[in-house]
Order: structure tokens, then C-alpha cells, then sequence
């Protein structure tokens, strides 16, 4: 394999004969690297998979690394779960999620229209506020928003879960960099002429022209909704509105006073973390090329 | 200003931010603003009834900071726990990605398969920190697979959530596994974005790929480096998932493992202790705001090119 890469190679071609011996160790340690990193990183969940297909008895003997074929005794299990039950908490994880992405998005282009194509007044003040809020972590205000839920009685609803997601400052900025180098101003005055109200230029123009950011984003504000843990643990208490992080949560607190099925317990873990994998087995390139759009291009 | 066109629009631009200003004034500025203000109050839970909110001054950073009965400040020790477990991911996860970024972006070695080993290693980030927790907690546990191997090849099963250094090492492994993907892809653009024409020069003039690597990719990375860095610092010290799932919300073993954020929790969700509560939100506030704060000097530099956005 490497001989044929150094034929293609016109530069490489006029290598003496010891840089080519060099070069040839150098792709052998950085493919060994590479291999080593890939099993670093699956190793886990590879033994997540395996387990889950695994009984509790088969397990407990031993270690293997070959999947068995329990994986429907271990569901059954999981739905016979009666202290919670971890599908509908995925439908209502999902539901979230969903809700979350899309009030993300939309609102945070909606911002970032607003800022990059309006000059009015405050413009650039609201911007540099956007920049410094940027960093704060939410868990910092979480006492005043939990106290404020409480007064509203909003304790165990979804809708503190979902509400604040329209003010995202990290997606905004993201889609104001997205709109700076694709939507061109011209294209705006052109609809103006053809009698075409903002609001309906925004929509149909420049959200179309701003769906790969979009399909990005949300499927970022989606992960980092369906993972979230600190603020649903705090708000959610009752056990028929448990989101899949406090299912996680609950199993592991449980786990400290009885006896567990461990094929059911890794069957749970799995259940968790499948929808996101399922999506990003998918979308990966799409999704690790949206990593760097927005973040380091400042 | 006298600008044409835009100012009879200039209305719309209000329209269109008003959404989310509202949202973030209401969801985040005014409980940003009521967590400070009763940070000066005591404002607590005792049994069933609650106390106060009572003015009581600096009382609950005086509090924040009094030693307990071993002499230890809680909250000091709660910010190294976290800086610790921190750093001993970081280093591994900036070395690692900074090795990676360089074998991806490659001129000389033409990897194959870039595509698929940067998905493997970025997949890690997108996995649930609490499964995350749960897996390594059930693979580390006296049952599971890490003891089973131990024990098939004659050793004493290990009790790794039992010790002080396994349970940190076991939650740094994770921060690491989770974020050195992101990390490499980050600094692949960083790469990237240097000029390839330094590059030429230096392998036109017989550098060797050492030198390059130090004399140029290094150098000339080192304001990404910088943002990515302090960017996962601050990711850091809102370290929460993982230890929360590991040790239960304990921070076993003796609170050696309980970070900053988990501590917040603990005041939150079991004491209802807004007061002390908030005094830990505003110290996490000012380090962040610290660390921000160089995080935007180290990206002013890189600025200019767009500059267009200021009127």
C-alpha cells in the first residue's frame, strides 16, 4: 500500500532512498497510533454491546468478548421494570430533545438574522452582550432559576426543560458567523423590492439558505438536550416524568442497596446511548465537519 | 447616522431579537440576578419549614470559607478535586490531539481512512456523560469485566471505587476519552488554517519534520491551542455527569471525588440551601469570568479579517 501511495506522488517520488525508509516508519507508527486510539475509544462499548446480549449467569462467570444471544431475555427484563420505565422515558427525552432543537435553531438564526442584516440602534451593544454571556455556565444561575420554578410552579413539568433553549447564545453565534459568509445583503434588498415582508424573507430565503447550520445545530441541541442530567435532576423529581439521564441516575443510586441483573443493567445503559449513536453512525461526517464551522473560526 | 436604506427596517432587527432576549432575560439574566442577591441572605431549608430569605451579609462566603472539624475548607477542596481530575484528562487529551491533528493533516504521510478513525474518536463526545459513568462504573465495579480479567489470571479482586486515586484516575479516563476527539478536530483546523506556503519553504529548505513540527505547526498553533485550552478549562469546572453517576452524588470515597458543581447539587436538591448555594454560584461565576476573559484577549488578535460586522 505504501509503495503504490509513493508512486503517486511526484514529490515524494524524488526522496532518497533513506527518507523513503523514514517516511515508511512514520506511516507505520501512525497507523499503529491510530489503531490503538480506535480500540481505546470502542473498547467500552464494545463490552457495553457484548454484555447486553449477555444473562446475568453468563456474565457473572466470566469475561468474553463474544456476544451471546440473551439480548431478548435482557429487554424483557427492562420492560418489566416497574419502578420506572426507560421507553417512555426515551419518548419523552426524544420529545424534549426535539422541542429543544428546534426552538434553538430557529430562534437563535432568527437572532442572528436580526443582528447581521438590521442596523438599529443598541445593535452592536446587544452583540458584544451576546459574547460575554457566552461563556457563563447555566448551572451558575440554577438557584435563582430553580427558586423561580418553584414560586411558578413549575416543578416537575417539562417546560424549564424547553423554554430557555430559545435564548442559546453559543447557536447564535454560530449562525451569525453561517449567515456573514453565505447570505449576501444584496439578496435581502432584492426581496424588499419584490414586495416580500421581513418576516417572509427570513423564513423563505435565508432559512433555506442556512440549513446546514440548522441541521447541525440541532442535532447538537438535540445530544446535548437528550444527555443533560444537572438541571432535569434538579426539576424532575416524580418517577413517570424521569428524562433518560435521571433513569441513569436513579439505576446507579439503586445499585448501592440490592442485587442487580447485570445483563438488564447493561441492557439499560445501551437503550440510553443507542438514538444518538444510531443518528451520528449516520450523519458523523456531516456532523464533524459542523464541529469546526462555528468554533474556532473567530 | 445617515444610512439609506436600512433605517426605515431598523424596527425589524428589534422584532427579530426580541425573542430571545425576553427568553434569556427571564430564563437566565434574572435568576443569574437572584442567585447573587441571595447568596447575601440566609435562605435555607431546615426540616420542613424554610427560612428566612434574611439578609445576613457576607455570612455565607464566611461560611464558605470556615474550616470544618478536620480542618479542611470544603469548598478548596471541592476546586482542586475538580482542577485535579481535570488536568490529569487534559494532558493526555491535548497530547493525544495534538499528535492525531498532526498524522490527519499530513501532507507527507497520506493516510487513508482519515475519515473513518476521526469518526471513531469524535463519537465519544456525543455519548451521554451519565452512561458514560454508568458503563465505566459497572465495568470497573467488584463484578465487572476489569476484576474478572484480574482474578482469571490469579489477582485479588480490586475495590477501584473504594480509593482515592482510582476513582479520580477512573473519572479523568472518561474526561479524556470524551474530549480528545473534539480536541483533535479543533486542532486539525487550526493546522489547517496556517499558511501552507511555510511549509513548502521549510521542506524546499531540508527541514526535518521535527522541526517543522516545533519550529512552525507549534508556534503558530499556539493562540488555538490557547482558546481550546482555557475553552476546557472552563468546560472542566462545570465537571458534573460523571462523578455525580460514579460515586452516587457522594463524591466518595470521603468527598475526595465531589467537584464543585456536585457540590451546588447537594445544596440545591437535598438542603434547599439558597443562600450558601448561591455564595459557591458566584465563586464559579468570577473563576469563569477570569477565564473567559482570556479566552476573548486570546481571540482579538485573530479578529480583524471580519472586521466589517462593527459600523
Amino acid at each position: 500500500m505504501a509503495s503504490k501511495n509513493l508512486g503517486n506522488d511526484s514529490y515524494i517520488g524524488y526522496l532518497h532512498g533513506k527518507d523513503k525508509i523514514k517516511l515508511l516508519i512514520s506511516r507505520i507508527a501512525s497507523y499503529a497510533f491510530l489503531v490503538f486510539v480506535t480500540v481505546l475509544s470502542l473498547a467500552a462499548f464494545y463490552i457495553l454491546l457484548v454484555n447486553a446480549t449477555r444473562s446475568n449467569n453468563e456474565i457473572a462467570a466470566g469475561f468474553s468478548l463474544l456476544p451471546s444471544i440473551n439480548i431478548g431475555t435482557n429487554l424483557q427484563s427492562v420492560m418489566e421494570e416497574t419502578r420506572f420505565n426507560i421507553f417512555k422515558s426515551m419518548l419523552m427525552s426524544f420529545l424534549i430533545a426535539g422541542a429543544t432543537g428546534i426552538l434553538t435553531t430557529y430562534f437563535s438564526a432568527m437572532t442572528a438574522y436580526g443582528i447581521y442584516v438590521y442596523d438599529f440602534r443598541g445593535r452592536n451593544l446587544l452583540y458584544k452582550f451576546i459574547m460575554v454571556i457566552m461563556m457563563i455556565p447555566t448551572q451558575v444561575s440554577s438557584i435563582g432559576f430553580f427558586d423561580m420554578c418553584q414560586q411558578l410552579g413549575l416543578l416537575n413539568t417539562y417546560w424549564p426543560l424547553i423554554v430557555p433553549a430559545v435564548a442559546s447564545p453559543v447557536t447564535f453565534f454560530y449562525m451569525k458567523q453561517y449567515l456573514e459568509s453565505t447570505l449576501p445583503l444584496e439578496i435581502v434588498e432584492a426581496a424588499r423590492v419584490d414586495g416580500s415582508n421581513e418576516f417572509r424573507t427570513f423564513n423563505t430565503i435565508s432559512l433555506p439558505i442556512m440549513k446546514p447550520a440548522i441541521a447541525v445545530q440541532l442535532i447538537f441541541a438535540f445530544v446535548a438536550s437528550w444527555n443533560n442530567l444537572f438541571l432535569p435532576n434538579l426539576i424532575i423529581s416524580k418517577k413517570d416524568l424521569y428524562t433518560v439521564p435521571i433513569v441513569l441516575s436513579f439505576v446507579r443510586s439503586d445499585l448501592n442497596s440490592q442485587f442487580q441483573d447485570l445483563g438488564y443493567l447493561y441492557m439499560v445503559i445501551l437503550l440510553s446511548i443507542l438514538p444518538v449513536v444510531i443518528v451520528y453512525v449516520i450523519l458523523s461526517k456531516f456532523i464533524i465537519k459542523g464541529v469546526t464551522l462555528g468554533s474556532v473560526k473567530g | 447616522m445617515k444610512k439609506r436604506k436600512s433605517i426605515s427596517y431598523a424596527k425589524w432587527g428589534v422584532v427579530f431579537v426580541l425573542p430571545f432576549f425576553i427568553v434569556f432575560a427571564i430564563c437566565q439574566l434574572y435568576p443569574l440576578l437572584s442567585t447573587f442577591y441571595y447568596s447575601f441572605f440566609e435562605y435555607r431549608r431546615v426540616q420542613l419549614t424554610t427560612v428566612g430569605p434574611n439578609f445576613i451579609g457576607f455570612d455565607n462566603y464566611i461560611e464558605l470559607f470556615t474550616p470544618d472539624l478536620t480542618g479542611n475548607i470544603g469548598i478548596l477542596k471541592y476546586f482542586g478535586n475538580t482542577m485535579l481530575m481535570w488536568f490529569l484528562g487534559a494532558v493526555p487529551q491535548f497530547i493525544f490531539a495534538l499528535i492525531l491533528a498532526v498524522i490527519f493533516t499530513s501532507e507527507r504521510m497520506k493516510i487513508k481512512g482519515t475519515g473513518f478513525f476521526k469518526t471513531v474518536i469524535y463519537m465519544p463526545n456525543l455519548i451521554m456523560a451519565s452512561a458514560f459513568g454508568m458503563l465505566f462504573y459497572t465495568i470497573f465495579s467488584l463484578g465487572g469485566p476489569v476484576n474478572q480479567i484480574i482474578q482469571a489470571n490469579g489477582g485479588e479482586a480490586i475495590y477501584f471505587f473504594n480509593q482515592e486515586v482510582s476513582v479520580k484516575a477512573i473519572i479523568a479516563f472518561i474526561n479524556f476519552l470524551m474530549w480528545y476527539g473534539n480536541t483533535t478536530i479543533l486542532l486539525m483546523a487550526g493546522i489547517m488554517g496556517i499558511d501552507q506556503s511555510l511549509f513548502e519553504a521549510a521542506s524546499i529548505d531540508g527541514a526535518k519534520s521535527t522541526q517543522v513540527f516545533f519550529r512552525i505547526t507549534i508556534p503558530l498553533l499556539m493562540p488555538i491551542m490557547l482558546y481550546v485550552f482555557v475553552t476546557a478549562l472552563i468546560g472542566g469546572l462545570q465537571m458534573y455527569d460523571v462523578p455525580q453517576i460514579i460515586t452516587s452524588g457522594t463524591g466518595a470515597p470521603s468527598n475526595t471525588s465531589m467537584t464543585m458543581i456536585m457540590y451546588l447539587n447537594t445544596l440545591i436538591a437535598k438542603s434547599r440551601n439558597f443562600g450558601l448555594g448561591g455564595a459557591v454560584s458566584v465563586l464559579i461565576f468570577i473563576i469563569t469570568a477570569i477565564l473567559s476573559f482570556v479566552v476573548f484577549k486570546s481571540m482579538v488578535p485573530s479578529k480583524p479579517k471580519k472586521a466589517k460586522g462593527g459600523k
